[in-house]
């Protein structure tokens, strides 16, 4: 346990992905089975335990410390599992409890024994492993691990690439043993689950330049539709929708999984699709990340599949083939029509062609144009030169900084994270928050901008005089009741600093608004 | 009470902080008074600016380097019990930070007093340990005064800094402690911890350093943060890591060594990637020992977390009251 609080720690306050990176492949490399892959289970949402409620922990700290004492440190910390952590009165630890005993003990204790079996643990834990304890039990441990970044710190300690790993990780269970095993030049795992997903091929930008040296007659182009990449797996009876990380995104989707009527793995964009009509982001995004969908949700948004590749087909693995050759494939597979289609191919003899193309399309939720080889197989990660995305120009407006805050690794030191603002009549509203987009010097620059025009602390935060215009472009707006603005920007970054604009010319919230 | 007159009127808070009115003094005044006790060198507790100043021989030593030899009208060194008005004072070690003093108050009738000022007693190599001291009245701090305050072994952290420094060997380490005291106790629980190359240290702390040594006190090679060389430790006040100083150092691990570190929000608030707990200030199981300990009559508290020593008080059935003085930092930095 002395170890995984350590990591845990770690991890919370570092914010660098280098670092975390680091921080993850080394304690994979020194635990020992099983509690590594514990560990792994916990920072991957894969571990299933009992939960612990905030109010039987009270409970526990209330027949132990004094309840004024107790409501004074609560107050001073702003974290019950903290708290009860630190508060938990010592006892002389004992000998280091391996994570896999703690989990064992949350796993497989009745409710009834369930705080008795806690406060058993707390009693032999010093504060930050009682802590550990205390998140795993409540289910959050938020420490800025995705289950990506797990699998590319697992790639670090051993002989196989995040992908491969990717590859088998949904059909493995807690904790893991033969993965590790694998990573150490074992044997690989044989995957037990049926409809396993797997790992998705990823384009990288183009400009125009590079196109040039490119032959387009060697290339099909398509559109960058703006939904989510889905992998629809379809196997041996089992239906499953992943996202393109690869988690199981199907209980969200129930009307797309019955549409599901194949055998196979196809590679397309989940969009909300009402006919022909193809509806903007925001709609999807009502349907997602639900645990279960009305019924009324199911008509009025109802989710749809438009499709961009085939990964295997009736058994057959169809990812060696030429792009060509699976796109026959796709056209002659026999699909619900209603609910799942192909993303159209779009003619284009030249380069300006697309262009012209890519320039007015015909709905607002395309988001720029594919470019994708006529030759090349289906490989997982995201390889330069076989798919290229050309996205759509950004929108911009000009805005007025009026916040900073200062960045961590490599920008210690420097205000590098910026809120800008609109003006609606004489105030100014923020309307969104941007940390990249500008060049180390440019970086330097702003950072002598902050300190000299800084009106006002609030802690790390430094309000600004209202004096610096910055061009923020942005992919694309929602709107949202979150904001005062009534708007989210989508990728915002500051594309250009305006040292030469005055602020009261700054664009006002009307003009934002009018984009939407 | 022992004696005729009462506590309450020998020694009390007033608007320039605490005042004994038989011996005529302010101890650690927070403006300029004509005769003025101090406790400790931190700035929130000695400043200048006072006619007659009487502190240890150390904390006078650190005053002059701080506000330069002229920081007072005279100044006179503690050494043995003192008559000053109507009153015996004497001084004696705290274990806060070097020169670091409690102050004993015998009026010839009344009560014995004791102002701790800030305290610790946790063994620090950088200065005398806390001694304890038979006393009527205990007035103490309360920085800490809260159970979830448990500081833990300092060695352990220091071990905890040089961890990180092996598995980012890369990546040069700030680590923000105070000038006087902090800083030095972290350099000297480096070198307890195995830490035997230079370590590079802010410019502001280079002449309270230099002292430290010049006292007895080893450091163990010094370099200046302006040219480190191939030292990876950088020792530097927390305030630098909001200045332009800090962008000479590429991709830090910023840590800082503070009581409040054990609290995640404080780091977090900071910045702070490695959050070293290490204090200077008696934690909650010192602060409850030592009021068992010297079991006063009563216990008077003048800074900090007070709402939960007086809880503790009035759970062991000790008389205590706040004196709610105010201008003193939580921990200074």
């Amino acid at each position: 346990m002395k170890a995984f609080a350590r990591l845990l720690e770690r991890l919370a306050f570092t914010p660098g992905r280098n670092a975390k990176l680091t921080l993850l492949s080394h304690y994979f490399r020194d635990t020992p089975d099983p509690d590594r892959g514990w560990a792994l289970a916990a920072l991957t949402g894969t571990l299933e335990l009992r939960q612990v409620s905030p109010s039987l922990l009270r409970r526990l700290a209330g027949e132990r410390v004094d309840e004024q004492l107790f409501a004074l440190s609560y107050d001073f910390v702003g974290d019950l599992a903290e708290t009860i952590a630190l508060i938990w009165p010592d006892t002389t630890p004992g000998p280091d409890l391996p994570l896999s005993q703690a989990v064992a003990t949350l796993r497989e204790t009745g409710k009834l024994a369930l705080p008795g079996a806690i406060a058993a643990l707390l009693d032999r834990l010093t504060p930050p492993e009682r802590l550990a304890l205390l998140k795993l039990a409540t289910g959050n441990l938020r420490v800025g691990v995705s289950a990506r970044l797990a699998r590319v710190a697992l790639a670090r300690t051993g002989q196989r690439s995040a992908e491969e790993i990717e590859e088998i990780w949904h059909g493995l269970t807690p904790p893991y043993l033969p993965l590790f095993d694998w990573l150490q030049g074992g044997e690989r795992p044989l995957l037990s689950s049926a409809a396993p997903f797997r790992p998705v091929m990823l384009s990288t930008p183009v400009t125009p330049a590079d196109l040039a040296a490119l032959d387009p007659a060697e290339h099909v182009a398509e559109w960058k539709w703006d939904g989510i990449r889905v992998q629809a797996v379809a196997e041996g009876g089992l239906r499953k929708l992943y996202s393109r990380t690869g988690e199981d995104i199907g209980a969200a989707f129930p009307d797309l999984i019955e549409a599901m009527d194949f055998e196979g793995a196809l590679d397309g964009e989940l969009l909300v699709r009402r006919g022909d009509e193809v509806a903007p982001f925001a709609d999807l995004q009502k349907r997602l990340n639900r645990k279960t969908t009305p019924r009324a949700l199911l008509q009025s948004h109802p989710a749809s599949l438009r499709l961009y590749d085939v990964l295997t087909w009736q058994g057959q693995d169809l990812r060696p083939l030429p792009l060509v050759q699976r796109r026959q494939a796709l056209e002659a597979a026999r699909l619900d029509p209603a609910r799942i289609d192909l993303s159209p191919l779009l003619p284009f003899g030249t380069w300006d062609d697309l262009a012209a193309l890519r320039a007015a399309p015909h709905a607002p939720v395309i988001e720029g144009v594919m470019i994708k080889r006529r030759d090349a197989p289906y490989v997982a990660g995201r390889p330069r030169g076989p798919w290229f995305k050309w996205k759509r120009d950004p929108m911009v407006v000009d805005a007025v900084l009026i916040y900073a805050q200062s960045g961590h690794g490599k920008r210690s030191g420097f205000y590098s994270d910026f809120t800008f603002a609109l003006w609606e009549g004489e105030d100014l509203v923020p309307v969104g928050k941007a940390y990249f987009g500008f060049t180390d010097e440019e970086l330097r620059e702003l950072d002598r901008f902050v300190r000299k025009n800084t009106v006002q602390r609030f802690g790390p935060v430094r309000q600004l005089a209202p004096k610096l215009v910055v061009e923020v472009a942005f992919e694309g707006l929602n709107p949202s009741t979150r904001h005062r603005s009534g708007l989210a920007m989508r990728f915002p970054r500051i594309s250009r600093i305006r040292w030469d604009k005055p602020a009261p010319e700054a664009d006002r919230l009307e003009t934002l608004r009018a984009m939407l | 009470m022992t004696g005729d007159i009462a506590a309450e009127r020998i020694v009390f808070p007033t608007e320039a902080g605490l005042y004994c009115a038989p011996g005529g003094f302010h101890i650690d005044p927070l403006r300029p008074v004509a005769r003025a006790l101090v406790t400790h060198g931190h700035s929130d507790h000695a400043r200048p600016g006072n006619g007659a100043v009487m502190a240890t021989r150390q904390t006078l030593d650190i005053m002059a380097i701080r506000y330069g030899e002229d920081f007072a009208a005279s100044q006179q060194a503690a050494d043995g019990p003192t008559r000053i008005g109507d009153v015996t004072v004497s001084f004696h070690p705290a274990g806060h930070v070097l020169g670091s003093a409690q102050i004993l108050i015998m009026p010839d009738n009344g009560p014995r007093i004791l102002v701790s000022g800030d305290y610790c007693r946790t063994p620090n190599p950088v200065c005398q340990p806390w001694e304890p001291v038979p006393c009527d009245i205990f007035i103490t701090e309360a920085t800490f005064g809260l159970p979830i305050f448990r500081h833990p072994d300092p060695l352990t952290e220091a071990g905890r800094l040089l961890a990180s420094m092996a598995e980012f060997p890369d990546r040069p380490h700030l680590v923000g402690a105070y000038a006087l005291g902090k800083a030095q106790r972290m350099i000297a629980l480096a070198r307890a911890a195995g830490h035997d190359a230079p370590i590079a240290i802010h410019g502001a702390l280079q002449r309270l350093c230099d002292y430290h040594v010049a006292q007895g006190i080893e450091l163990g090679p010094l370099v200046p943060a302006s040219d480190p060389g191939e030292a990876r430790l950088v020792l530097a006040p927390p305030s630098a890591f909001a200045s332009p100083w800090v962008q000479r150092f590429r991709d830090p691990v910023l840590s800082y060594a503070s009581g409040w570190m054990v609290v995640r929000a404080r780091a977090r608030q900071r910045g702070i990637e490695l959050p070293l707990v290490v204090s200077d200030h008696a934690d909650w199981p010192q602060l409850t020992a030592t009021i068992r300990e010297l079991s006063p009559q009563e216990v008077w508290i003048t800074h900090g977390a007070e709402d939960g020593l007086l809880r503790w008080c009035e759970l062991a059935g000790i008389p205590a009251r706040p004196l709610r003085l105010v201008g003193y930092e939580d921990e200074p930095e």
